[in-house]
């Protein structure tokens, strides 16, 4: 199998250079952080541009109300915490203070999914996408690779609207598709076109799409086609209907529970379009989430190259 | 604006809560009533903000933290002229922007509030905007007593006086009355001087209703330079109508024919006897 080539860098890490970038030109761009510059990768820009940071301690409610605040002066406010805490501890503030309030700010939920691994559930979310999907007026983006988190940074902090952004700690793919440099947020990206099945996946969830598009062309001769859709909300419904025309299998990959996701997004688009394509919705069960590192968790699970090549043979009936 | 202006109208707002609420057969009566004296003041002898001036970045902010008392607002910024007084008819009606609690889509309205302990927060990191802009806005918020229990509030106290936002006031409507029972039963604040004091902020007592006392005190802020402002202003739940006052029941009480007559004909008479001393 052809190694996938990554480079050294996280999406969190591509999300503080580019903020850095930013704000070098721009000095309405502020990061928030709640004690989470380190793990944020914001310590270097907090060196270079301290009046462009606020640090608010471990409080995720008034991380998201002062970031409106902010926001509400002009300000381009990144609320940064991980995903797990800003998500679940301040949804009401997302909800009444950003979303329902209109204010532009610029939510990144980092560490997210079961980056933190064996640290256990309290520090992972599965559930962001599910509670975010259900609120008026957000944004929602999980980002495959470095070239994708690099644009939604910088698309989102020219958004007039609130925006949720979610990145892993895990080294990443420069670019899953060097010939695909066309991301807008709102639009999925075809990462490789293929004719017997089709993989629509998100965030880091991508990666393994490609890797069992590999083995299933090697050993099966089965030809794949690979959706990166990193904006989940809104769906980019014209570019998922048009998948489903050739009536083959579609699979859905996330790193999320699979009750309220990607998956069912999808699902419930087709199928109220009258799509009947075989449809299977791969992330984590309701059910305790096994312990052990991000890798091992997505094995156990089947979000890898072999458990969705195995995934993609039983809709096959091959 | 002269104190006795304020007064007279200070009894109109009182009057228009009334008649919106009734009309509506729905509101935050009692909190209404507690409220509008400080909000009269705001508006009308504090805040650098009018319709004129509204988006522009260098007006005053104020968020309403107890969203639910929005009768009081809607009235004070019709009288500033944000908007028609009329089109309060439609308050609470079908498909009206005039809802239960304050959002933006209305003039003059900064931000939606109605969950509480929100309104804090935000003006925290409005006021550090300012600050970090060299510019003189002045935040203000206007919190419940009840709504003291939030933890956000104090999250966002800690954040206020780490950052010296001596540019931002909050001012608690202390009537000691929630919708379960008073404060002191339900979750006590007491000392809440203190509490306010040990989170670094400037505090200060004032009568909620003293329309004077409320002037002298909100123009001359801060109390202390680089420490934020807490302005205890002790009111009256229901203040202004007799039956109401102190009454849990007009939380969200709405009078019927006879209570609103009543009341209507009490402030009237609270204006007539105003005229006559002021000529």
């Amino acid at each position: 199998m052809e190694e996938i080539k990554t480079t050294d860098a996280a999406n969190l890490e591509v999300f503080s250079e580019v903020l850095q970038s930013l704000a070098a030109t721009d000095r309405d761009i502020t990061v928030v952080t709640s004690d989470s510059r380190g793990s944020g990768k914001l310590v270097p820009f907090g060196q270079k541009y301290p009046e462009q940071i606020v640090e608010v301690g471990i409080a995720e409610q008034n991380l998201v109300g002062v970031a409106t605040g902010l926001a509400s002066m002009g300000k381009k406010a990144f609320a940064v915490s991980p995903a797990c805490f800003l998500t679940a501890r301040a949804l009401e503030q997302i909800k009444n203070d950003v979303a329902y309030s209109d204010n532009a700010v610029k939510l990144i939920g980092i560490s997210a999914g079961v980056s933190y691994g064996a640290l256990g559930t309290t520090h992972h979310s599965l559930h962001d996408y599910a509670v975010l999907r259900a609120i008026n007026n957000i944004t929602i983006v999980a980002p495959a690779d470095n070239y994708e988190t690099a644009e939604a940074i910088k698309q989102a902090a020219e958004m007039q609207s609130p925006i949720y952004l979610r990145f892993g700690k895990k080294a990443m793919p420069a670019n899953l598709n060097s010939n695909a440099a066309d991301f807008k947020i709102g639009k999925g990206r075809i990462i490789q076109e293929g004719s017997d099945l089709t993989f629509i996946a998100t965030g880091e969830a991508v990666l393994p799409c490609v890797e069992a598009a590999q083995l299933l062309k090697k050993e099966y001769n089965i030809s794949c086609k690979i959706i990166s859709l990193h904006t989940i909300k809104p769906l980019d419904t014209e570019l998922l209907l048009a998948a489903a025309e050739n009536k083959k299998p579609i699979i859905t990959v996330e790193e999320h529970s699979i009750n309220g996701g990607l998956g069912e997004a999808v699902a419930s688009l087709l199928f109220q379009n009258g799509c009947s394509n075989k449809f299977k919705i791969i992330g984590l069960p309701d059910d305790h989430t096994v312990s052990g590192s991000q890798t091992e968790i997505f094995n156990h699970y089947g979000i890898s190259a072999e458990g969705l090549r195995n995934t993609a043979i039983n809709l096959l009936n091959l | 604006m002269h104190i006795a202006e304020l007064k007279r109208k200070s009894i109109e707002s009182r009057k228009k809560i009334l008649k919106y609420i009734y009309n509506a057969k729905a509101g935050h009566t009692g909190g209404s009533l507690s409220i509008v004296d400080i909000l009269n003041v705001l508006y009308n002898n504090v805040m650098n903000v009018s319709p004129e001036n509204f988006s522009s970045k260098t007006r005053d902010m104020f968020i309403q933290s107890k969203g639910h008392s929005v009768e009081a607002l809607y009235v004070v910024l019709a009288d500033k002229g944000f908007f028609p007084e009329e089109d309060l008819l439609s308050l609470c009606k079908y498909n009206s922007p005039y809802i239960g609690h304050p959002t933006k889509s209305i003039p003059g309205i900064e931000q939606n509030t109605g969950g509480l302990g929100h309104g804090l927060p935000i003006c925290a990191g409005a006021a550090l905007a300012a600050k970090r802009d060299n510019s003189s806005v002045k935040v203000f918020t206007i919190l419940g007593d009840g709504e003291m229990a939030e933890g956000s509030n104090w999250e966002a106290m800690m954040f206020a006086s780490h950052y010296k936002l001596d540019n931002l006031c909050a001012i608690l409507d202390y009537n000691k009355l929630q919708i379960t029972a008073p404060n002191a039963d339900v979750m006590g604040l007491e000392p809440i001087d203190k509490k306010l004091e040990a989170f670094g902020w400037a505090v200060a007592h004032v009568d909620g209703h003293n329309l004077e006392e409320l002037s002298q005190t909100l123009n001359s802020l801060p109390l202390e330079s680089g420490k934020p402002t807490f302005i205890i202003a002790h009111t009256t739940k229901g203040k202004g109508v007799s039956y109401m006052e102190n009454v849990l029941k007009w939380h969200h009480g709405v009078p019927s024919k006879e209570q609103y007559d009543l009341a209507i004909a009490e402030l009237d008479k609270e204006l007539q006897e105003l005229e006559t001393v002021l000529k």
